[in-house]
């Protein structure tokens, strides 16, 4: 950031010297930007991080991370009429309101400018595509595996969720029983719900600890119940023999695996976050790839994703955190 | 706060001398001087299409600054300005789902605007109480009107026509709000410096008590003020809405001090009793051409906090501190 500024003030000392046809220093240059909803967040540092990642792989491609103070969209709106000044090719941006961008963006992208949100989505008319950072199917999916993974012999699982009317939580548990004939051998004994309150959700799994004596895994795919679930098993003295995994952050977990109370757990990576979203606004702004409902884009080392009916992707599984990667990412979020 | 000690010149200067050495003079040329400054910096400032863009940076809090000018001159301030914008944006959320349309919209966000200047000026001059901390509680109760009603929900769905407000050109690249900006300017240029009113305005903020033996309505005036200030912050309701396209209770968050900082750039004494209308639009100028230019910069947003503030503090010590230096 500081050698940009400082390559346009040089640029311009020299125009001003007379110098000209030397403002043109970075135009050759594909200028995605990436804007993101505060700066100064530890899990956008690292999307940037992966942005960059992704603009060195492909060579050719300048990054602009930028984004309000705080988390405003009259803030965002502003960061983005100056990208429109400037004709950045690409603006790849997680929104702080769905609505309010809109017709920022409209006028984007009649500028020519390719325009996709990742992270937190833009409404469908103000984005050419969204990227989520997994499916609800995906999420189903790992947690279940999470669990069995270390129960190579089978065994008995809990699941300890949010509330009983937690949109989230409940598709993901609906996803995780459709898979369950992949995982055999394993049994989920009970479902109960610590309704997001860390002392409910102890006391919770401290319950279930009690009532199954035979329990070998708890899931719970909740960033509060997950921390809860892992005290409780310390408590209790049952590390080694229940494993506590889900859904956490890993600055929150980072002790729970430290001291073995969870194998590993699973969230989003904002490292891939960032370098898909880059990968995307290039593959678009090159026309390397379409933005419409069924077509594919490949994403370099993440893989390939497939837009749905509102030319919303999913990038790919959760991402597993465990012993051999938690130091990396337990300061990031 | 009204009873600052002035002192008297030993002499006068020329009326050209004067004016050379007036603030909005300062601030012109630091205007231009900016101006100057983001063409050589970048390549895509000077074209009218960015710089229409620009203009909406500061149009909707300028309109506001002219009342808060107004209103700081006579000695009061109203930091609810950014919270009456939510509470009108709010309520013309909520009736866009019962069907209202675009002139029942206008009504509703001027209606909401008076009614909220109307309150303050009542907890004000009715019941004595300092305007400062009057409005540092309505601050919170407006915005805070608006998260009860709406959560962490959205109002959105305003019509296409109310749209215009915030979004439409009136010819070319200027836009309706930018011509609403300079309308409201002018209006208040007059009604500060060619009219009894404004006089009264300028003699409340230099000695309240004098102003009353002079015959002139103190409380009424100063009720009058804070019903302007909630009119404009309605006007920019609507405009901010208009160009948002939805409301969030977190809509045009930490504005107050944002506009306060304009009307003080713009050469208003905090302490009261002088400032002119036409150094708030200069000022309104100079804030938008920093954040813009730097922003074409890509510098973050944190440094060009860091600026303004310099700015703010530059413009208004340099004066002091030259006087000083010259008065050994």
């Amino acid at each position: 950031m500081k050698r940009r500024t400082f390559t346009k003030l040089t640029a311009s000392l020299s125009l001003a010297a007379g110098l000209f046809g030397t403002t043109a220093l970075a135009e050759d240059n594909m200028r995605i930007a990436l804007v993101v909803k505060a700066l100064g967040i530890g899990f956008f540092e690292a999307a940037a991080e992966g942005a960059e990642e992704a603009a060195q792989e492909l060579g050719g491609v300048e990054i602009i991370y930028t984004g309000p103070t705080d988390t405003t969209a009259e803030g965002q709106i502003e960061v983005i009429n100056s990208l429109i000044a400037q004709g950045v090719d690409a603006i790849a941006v997680s929104a702080n309101d769905t609505d309010a961008l809109v017709p920022t963006l409209k006028k984007a992208m009649q500028r020519g400018i390719t325009v996709i949100s990742w992270d937190s989505g833009v409404a469908e008319d103000g984005r050419q595509m969204h990227l989520n950072p997994s499916s609800n199917a995906l999420i189903g999916n790992m947690i279940i595996k999470l669990a069995a993974d270390h129960l190579p012999e089978g065994g008995d699982v809990a699941v300890l969720s949010a509330t009983t009317t937690s949109t989230n939580q409940n598709i993901w548990i609906e996803e995780m029983n459709k898979v369950m004939g992949d995982y055999p051998g394993i049994n989920v004994v009970a479902t109960v719900y610590g309704d997001d309150l860390a002392d409910k959700s102890y006391r919770e799994a401290t319950g279930l600890m009690q009532s199954h004596p035979d329990l070998d895994a708890i899931i719970a795919p909740t960033s509060v119940g997950i921390v809860a679930a892992a005290q409780a098993v310390v408590d209790a003295g049952k590390v080694g023999e229940v494993n506590v995994t889900g859904l956490g952050l890993p600055s929150e977990m980072a002790g729970a695996i430290e001291n073995g109370a969870s194998q590993s757990f699973a969230i989003w990576n904002p490292i891939d976050l960032g370098y898909s979203a880059a990968m995307i606004a290039h593959a678009l702004a090159s026309g390397a790839a379409t933005a419409a409902p069924g077509s594919e884009i490949s994403i370099g080392r993440v893989g390939t994703i497939t837009l749905d009916e509102t030319s919303s992707a999913a990038m790919a599984d959760p991402f597993v955190y465990d012993a051999s990667n938690i130091d990396q990412f337990k300061s990031i979020f | 706060m009204n009873t600052s000690s002035r002192t008297i010149p030993d002499r006068l200067r020329s009326p050209l001398e004067q004016r050379l050495k007036s603030w909005e003079t300062l601030l012109l040329l630091v205007a231009i001087g900016i101006f100057v400054a983001n063409s050589l910096a970048s390549p895509y400032f000077l074209n009218a299409w960015n710089l229409s863009d620009a203009t909406f940076n500061f149009t909707e809090k300028a309109m506001i600054a002219f009342a808060m000018a107004l209103l700081i001159i006579s000695g009061e301030i109203d930091l609810s300005v950014a919270s009456i914008i939510a509470l009108a944006s709010t309520a013309m959320g909520a009736a866009v789902q019962m069907g209202v349309g675009t002139p029942g919209l206008v009504l509703i966000g001027l209606g909401v605007g008076l009614l909220c200047g109307a309150f303050n000026g009542v907890l004000v001059t009715r019941f004595g109480l300092p305007s400062i901390v009057v409005t540092i509680g309505t601050m919170s109760l407006f915005r805070g009107i608006s998260y009860i009603v709406l959560g962490d929900q959205a109002f959105r769905g305003y019509p296409a026509s109310f749209s215009w407000f915030g979004q439409g050109y009136v010819w070319w690249v200027i836009s309706f709000e930018f011509v609403l900006f300079a309308i409201i300017a002018v209006i208040y240029a007059v009604l500060l410096h060619k009219t009894n009113f404004g006089r009264a305005v300028y003699a409340i903020g230099n000695n309240a008590t004098g102003a009353m033996f002079s015959g002139i309505r103190v409380q009424r005036v100063k009720f009058t003020l804070f019903l302007l200030t909630g009119l404009m912050s309605g006007i920019a309701a609507i405009c901010l809405t208009a160009r948002l396209g939805s409301t969030r209770p977190s809509i045009a968050t930490g504005w107050e001090l944002e506009i306060v900082t304009m009307v003080v750039l713009g050469g208003v004494s905090i302490l009261g009793g002088s400032g002119t209308i036409v150094g708030v639009v200069i000022a309104a100028f100079v804030m938008g051409l920093v954040t813009f230019g730097l922003g074409l910069l890509n510098v973050p947003g944190i440094v060009m906090s860091i600026v303004i503030g310099a700015l703010l503090i530059g413009v208004i010590a340099l004066p002091r501190l030259w006087s000083m230096w010259r008065a050994r």
